[in-house]
């Protein structure tokens, strides 16, 4: 497989790592003060856990360890394998904690 | 003793017949051509008996010229470069190829094993999943080795190979994969339209069947129009010819695996070339054109010696001017194998009889076999005689049955197409009813599908496909289409109508040749309930092993479509997986084998240890000195212990630079290292290190160690040696992906420094005669968890850290990598005066469990920081990675085993890792197990064994006796439970 880096082209799926699901992205946010009840507890094991698994496009967080070692977004059809558009750097998507 | 030729032709042939090459089959010496297979050079000798049969050892001959042969495996080469079941078909020939049959004891013409073809009716399919089912003891002692002995093809050379193999990688617009005269005009037509084009072909000449046929193109012989094509091919700047290299798999993305041999067609590589490469083709285009593969027809016996496809027949004499028989019967069910009949005839042979299926010859049969005096019988063979080599066949029409005599049957049941590659990535081929044929499903996005592999089967329109693909192909990469005229074809029919098999046969009527799978062996899976294809496939294994039934598959889909009253579309067929043609494993790991495995990294101080004389340990990627053994000692242990006790009375040093190191810097660092450990950096002070834990988000622990603050936006991470690239993803991933409005920037310098503890009551007078006179290392100028940049060695520039991982007043000390071995030999000569020694990993673990120091032993992932006994350390005022869910009621039970220490009640009791703790009174049993040991070593401070371990309620328990149970290795020892501190509990030394 081969993917389309935005600062190195396309390259070989190798030099990539892969995490999963983009919606790691969506952190929580949660005040350090506030107390953790089951309804917290809840929501993060939802956000660490729970996985749609959808045999059709999948927005994924992939690594480029052996090119710009940036965290990049690709939207890639997990039952062909394709990939739907450039890579976007995770930088430019995140949010403030 | 060289034997002539018998049946090599006069003439003809793309064979040098000025350089005759010797060869050896089964100890015989014979004598072949350049531009020879071994099985060409073989036919040519008369030899048609070259192996014997899996399953029932029966001989068999060679069935085919190419690399769908199921029969003609044999081993190549002699000594460590024996290479087994490897096809004649597609070996080429060299001075000097040894090659020997497979699969027979004791000799090819007299096989033992052939007692298996007289038992044949015992051992039908799931004969052995049957068989060998009981006494289950049987198994491992009778069954498996009868078993191993009996089954199997070649044998395995059973030494190093002493050859060398390679990776390499390519790229280009388009990607021609066969070279007939389908894709020499796809590449043809890329090529000229300027794009970049690979043409990869397995043989070693191209021009695929229009090698093998008298057919004409342009009013040129075929093959003079393929060699002139090739010709203009190679002259082009951007075509890159690769004759044998077969494209094994298409993986995503336009990956392509192939094979090139590049020395398999010489007595041995020359120096500095591998034996294969293993190629990795990026193509923004492929096209296929991997043509056709003929498929038998089954009747009785049909396996036997001289039962050769029609299209190997044509081969044999077209290309290779071998006549492979000179009385011949050809049985077809189709019109494009008559041209064997002229072929046959013009070789010299005698066509005996042609008989034709199909109820009714067409005319063009008909003409054919007139041409010559044939023949015409329309009817079917229905058996074989003769053992070793045919010697007649019974057919049978409406006339009745007769016999007739011959040498050579040449068959052909059509052609299938070579769609393989087009399923690599899912997509099933398609049941095309008029072609009776498989053809292309959904080819992999990329991919264009010509000629015959897509079903095509006339030459004119193999051309013109061809040549409309490699346009299409080079326009979808953007150049702009050449003009190209299509040559003209002479006139064929490719009419054909299916016989799947022989009903009225006699006989053993084989499909799959390689298996020894017959008709009755599908009939008695259907039976049996194996009704679906890929049932079928394993229950009768039709269609694995080598050739994975590229002959035999389509046959054994229409018998079953047949026996469930279905057709061969409802039916279905297997899924073809990469590879199409066996890959040496070898091939496949390139360079990477023995100590080229993986790389070996070694520490920028080396040198150093080896000078002192180091013993070195693979440590994770790392090799790194295990011990430094002195005369006198007797192993490890003895190095180790003299070690330990010079750091605790003296001084050591150890090599720590394989520790990661990650540089951070920015206006939110500091807020960055709140965020991805458990405890707080935000208030370390400048100059000051801390010992940080770092927490996966679910909650336990990832990795642990100091950080420094170097400047007020500037700190330096270590990490442990394990985890170095883990934790570097880590922190890239949290800025990048959680925390991108942070203003930090971090980059990992573990390989730019080399780093030394220097550990022991005299280090600091060690450390004082290093660092440059103008820095204040006292304990009042640079106190325990100290953090600074200096000098060193009179100048070159150092950091200095306070740190201590033995227990002991110690130091780390860095320097730039390349002054590594420097800095460890002034380290050596300045410590001199003390006695120093260098110790290693042994020693330096040792220590650590003395201190009750975690490592990976204890951080496996499952731990947590309570687990650890560092819960204290995480913050409740700010968030931080891993947070929320170490509050998992789970993960805060008190019964989870929790870190102790653990003391044998007799003292030099030896614990190991990995033994079970169950109370002293309980059975060792899984229900009775309450923890395991994490670490153990000998401690030469308290003259004993001590381990850590993780024990439930393990705080609670300290003196307690228990059981440290070890059924693996024979171990049960009362240990006491105790705190994970062995020595200085109270930490005086590291301040001192």
């Amino acid at each position: 497989m081969r993917i389309p880096c935005p600062h190195c082209g396309v390259r070989d799926a190798q030099e990539f790592s892969y995490l999963g699901d983009a919606c790691l992205q969506q952190r929580p946010i949660l005040p350090a003060e506030t107390p953790i009840d089951d309804a917290i507890l809840d929501q993060w094991h939802a956000y660490v856990y729970l996985r749609d698994n959808p045999a059709s496009d999948h927005r994924e967080l992939w690594y480029h360890q052996g090119g710009c070692r940036q965290w990049l977004i690709v939207a890639r059809n997990v039952r062909t394998h394709e990939i739907n558009g450039p890579a976007v750097p995770a930088s430019r998507m995140g949010r403030v904690p | 003793m060289t034997r002539t030729q018998p049946n090599r032709l006069d003439t003809g042939g793309l064979i040098d017949r000025a350089q005759p090459l010797l060869f050896k089959f089964d100890g015989r010496t014979y004598q072949g051509h350049q531009g020879d297979t071994l099985a060409s050079a073989l036919l040519a000798n008369g030899v048609t008996l070259v192996g014997r049969s899996f399953k029932y050892h029966r001989p068999r001959g060679i069935l085919t010229a190419g690399p769908e042969e199921p029969n003609a495996i044999v081993e190549l080469r002699v000594g460590a470069r024996r290479e087994p079941n490897t096809r004649a078909t597609t070996a080429e020939l060299y001075d000097g190829l040894e090659a020997r049959s497979q699969n027979r004891w004791p000799s090819l013409a007299f096989d033992m094993m052939g007692i298996n073809n007289v038992l044949s009716p015992l051992l039908g399919a799931g004969f052995y999943y049957k068989t060998f089912m009981w006494p289950a003891s049987f198994w491992e002692k009778v069954y498996e080795p009868l078993i191993r002995s009996a089954a199997g093809l070649g044998r395995g050379a059973g030494m190093d190979d002493p050859d060398s193999y390679e990776k390499s990688y390519a790229h280009c617009d388009v990607l021609v994969i066969g070279a007939g005269a389908t894709g020499l005009m796809a590449a043809l037509a890329a090529g000229r339209s300027g794009a970049r084009v690979i043409l990869a072909d397995e043989d070693f000449i191209m021009g695929g069947r229009a090698l093998a046929e008298r057919r004409e193109i342009d009013q040129l012989a075929s093959v003079e129009w393929a060699g002139q094509i090739v010709a203009e091919l190679a002259a082009m700047p951007e075509v890159r010819l690769m004759p044998r290299t077969t494209v094994f798999g298409v993986y995503d993305g336009g990956v392509h695996g192939a094979l090139e041999r590049v020395s398999d067609h010489v007595i041995q590589p020359p120096a500095h070339q591998p034996r294969q490469r293993t190629w990795r083709i990026m193509a923004r285009r492929t096209v296929l054109s991997a043509g056709a593969i003929e498929r038998p027809l089954v009747f009785g016996d049909n396996d036997r010696p001289g039962i050769m496809m029609a299209g190997g027949v044509r081969t044999y004499i077209n290309r290779f001017a071998v006549s492979p028989g000179a009385h011949v019967v050809v049985f077809a069910n189709n019109d494009e194998a008559v041209r064997t009949i002229g072929d046959i005839t013009k070789a010299g042979g005698v066509v005996e009889a042609v008989v034709d299926p199909r109820g009714g010859a067409s005319e063009f049969v008909r003409q054919a076999a007139e041409n010559v005096g044939a023949r015409l019988i329309e009817g079917v063979v229905t058996r074989a005689h003769g053992t070793r080599a045919v010697q007649a066949v019974d057919i049978e029409s409406a006339a009745g049955r007769e016999r007739i005599d011959c040498d050579l049957v040449a068959l052909s049941g059509g052609w299938s197409p070579t769609v393989h590659l087009t399923s690599h990535l899912g997509a099933k081929p398609v049941w095309n009813e008029k072609l009776a044929a498989f053809t292309p499903g959904q080819p992999p996005t990329g991919m264009t599908v010509a000629g015959a592999a897509n079903g095509t089967f006339a030459l004119a329109e193999c051309l013109s496909t061809g040549a409309a693909a490699g346009l299409d192909a080079a326009s979808a990469c953007g150049f702009r289409r050449a003009q190209i005229e299509v040559p003209d074809a002479d006139p064929e029919s490719t009419a054909s109508s299916p016989l799947w098999r022989v009903k009225s046969a006699r006989g053993k009527s084989f499909i799959d040749l390689q298996n020894d799978v017959t008709t009755d062996d599908v009939q008695q899976a259907r039976q049996e309930g194996f009704t679906r294809v890929e049932h079928l496939k394993r229950y009768t294994t039709l269609g694995m092993a080598t050739d994975q039934g590229k002959t035999a598959n389509v046959n054994g889909l229409a018998l079953m479509a047949e026996m469930s009253a279905k057709s061969i579309a409802e039916t279905g067929t297997t899924v073809f997986r990469p590879p199409y043609t066996p890959v040496a494993i070898g091939a496949l790991a390139g360079a990477h084998r023995g100590r080229e495995f993986r790389a070996t990294r070694t520490s920028p101080a080396h040198a150093w240890a080896k000078a002192q004389g180091a013993s070195f340990i693979e440590a994770g990627v790392w090799l790194r000195a295990s011990y430094f053994p002195r005369e006198g000692e007797k192993d490890w242990f003895d190095a180790t212990c003299r070690e330990v006790r010079a750091v605790r009375t003296g001084v050591g040093i150890c090599d720590v630079s394989t520790l990661g190191k990650i540089d951070l810097q920015g206006a939110d660092a500091a807020r960055f290292l709140d965020l991805v450990y458990a405890n707080t950096f935000s208030t370390l002070g400048l100059g000051r290190a801390r010992y940080g834990l770092m927490l996966r988000e679910d909650g336990f622990v990832m990795d642990d160690g100091t950080t420094s603050r170097l400047g007020p936006d500037h700190f330096l991470m270590t990490t442990t040696t394990a985890n170095a690239g883990k934790v570097m993803q880590h922190l890239e991933f949290c800025h990048q992906v959680l925390f991108p409005n942070l203003d930090v920037q971090m980059i990992s310098v573990s390989d730019a420094w080399a780093q030394f503890s220097i550990a022991g009551p005299k280090s600091r007078d060690v450390l004082a005669r290093v660092v440059d006179r103008q820095h204040d290392i006292s304990n009042a100028a640079f106190p325990y968890m100290a953090a600074a940049r200096m000098t060193a060695l009179g100048g070159t520039p150092a950091r200095l850290f306070r740190i201590s991982f033995s227990g002991e007043l110690a130091y780390e000390i860095a320097v730039p990598a390349r002054f590594g071995v420097a800095l460890g030999a002034a380290l050596m000569e300045a410590g001199r005066d003390f006695g120093i020694t260098p110790y290693g990993l042994e020693a330096l673990n040792v220590m650590r469990i003395e201190k009750g120091h975690v490592t990976g032993a204890e951080l496996n992932g499952q731990t947590t920081a309570r687990d650890l006994g560092l819960g204290k350390m995480q913050s409740t005022k700010k968030d931080y990675i891993g947070r929320i869910l170490k509050e998992r009621a789970g993960l805060i039970d008190p019964a989870r085993p929790t870190l102790v220490g653990v003391k044998p009640l007799e003292r030099m009791a030896r614990l190991r890792a990995g033994a079970h703790f169950v109370r002293r009174d309980a059975p060792a049993s899984a229900e009775h197990d309450q923890g395991w040991l994490t670490s153990a070593a000998f401690s030469p401070a308290l003259d004993s064994w001590i381990g850590l371990g993780m024990l439930s309620h393990g705080p609670d328990r300290h003196g307690e006796i228990i059981r440290a149970v070890d059924p693996l290795r024979g171990g049960d020892t009362l240990v006491e439970v105790c705190a994970p501190v062995f020595v200085d509990p109270e930490g005086v030394r590291l301040r001192g």
